[in-house]
């Protein structure tokens, strides 16, 4: 049995191995660290389908506007779960997690986050099938937002 | 806490709806000294829920990278007629709320 199991996790990884392979690339520990937080494990995320909306610079990193677009058809069957917006720069990198579903009609969400330093943005999308997928967006940011006692 | 909902007074039954809202709030991140060189404690809406007609259609879990005086917008398939209602929480434990009513039609 213990060998049967031991060759059938083997056959799982080979399988598993092209897919991991298109996994987003090796970023910044941190960055890694935090979707592990948010995806609770070793779930794959893999970029696309998530477009972050920022304006390139961000004279004041007080009130930066930001809107996630998935691509979704948003039926009853293929749909956006949830969205998470990841600072990785921010003192608290996990800004806001989003939940919705089918009836929203369109994965679209707009609001205004605070950037500590000139840094990308990620969003994570967790579609109905499980699947994660991100996007980024680079902001620079001119005037920090006043995290720190300034 | 003041707050306003912003939707389109009316819509077409099945039509995608943009909602709207911005509230009144500090969004305090726990980072700030007052006057007197003592931080001022962290204060943010952690959670916020939108119900149409009773069902929940959107929740927010937001932390300190939230901007001051929150204002989110997403998108809701019009069904029919009702209240969208918002109910957020912030750390201090105050809860606030803001509807609006919608009316579809076909």
């Amino acid at each position: 049995m213990p060998t049967r199991r031991r060759f059938l996790a083997t056959l799982t990884a080979i399988a598993g191995a092209p897919f991991a392979a298109r996994a987003v690339p090796a970023q910044a520990d941190g960055r890694d660290f935090l979707i592990r937080q948010v995806t609770g494990g070793g779930a794959l995320v893999r970029e696309g389908r998530v477009k972050v909306d920022t304006p390139e610079l961000a004279d004041n990193g007080h009130s930066v506007p930001l809107r996630v677009i998935v691509d979704s058809p948003m039926t009853a069957t293929d749909y956006v779960r949830s969205v998470t917006l990841l600072a990785e720069r921010n003192p608290r990198p996990i800004v806001a997690t989003f939940s919705l579903g089918p009836w929203a009609g369109r994965a679209e969400i707009f609001t205004r986050i605070r950037l500590a330093d000139t840094q990308e943005v990620l969003a994570l999308a967790q579609l109905s099938d499980g699947s994660y997928w991100s996007g980024t967006a680079k902001v620079i940011v001119t005037e920090l937002a006043c995290l720190d006692g300034s | 806490m003041l707050a306003i909902v912003l939707i389109p007074r009316e819509a077409r039954r099945g039509e995608i709806i943009p909602i709207r809202i911005a509230i009144q709030h500090p969004m305090e991140t726990g980072f700030r000294p007052d006057n007197f060189g003592r931080r001022i404690p962290k204060n943010v809406i952690n959670s916020l829920v939108c119900r149409y007609n009773g069902v929940e259609i959107f929740r927010a879990e937001m932390g300190s990278g939230i901007a001051a005086n929150p204002q989110l917008q997403f998108y809701t398939v019009a069904q029919k007629s009702g209240d969208i209602i918002f109910e957020w929480v912030d750390d201090a434990g105050q809860a606030g709320g803001e509807r609006a009513a919608l009316t579809v039609s076909g």
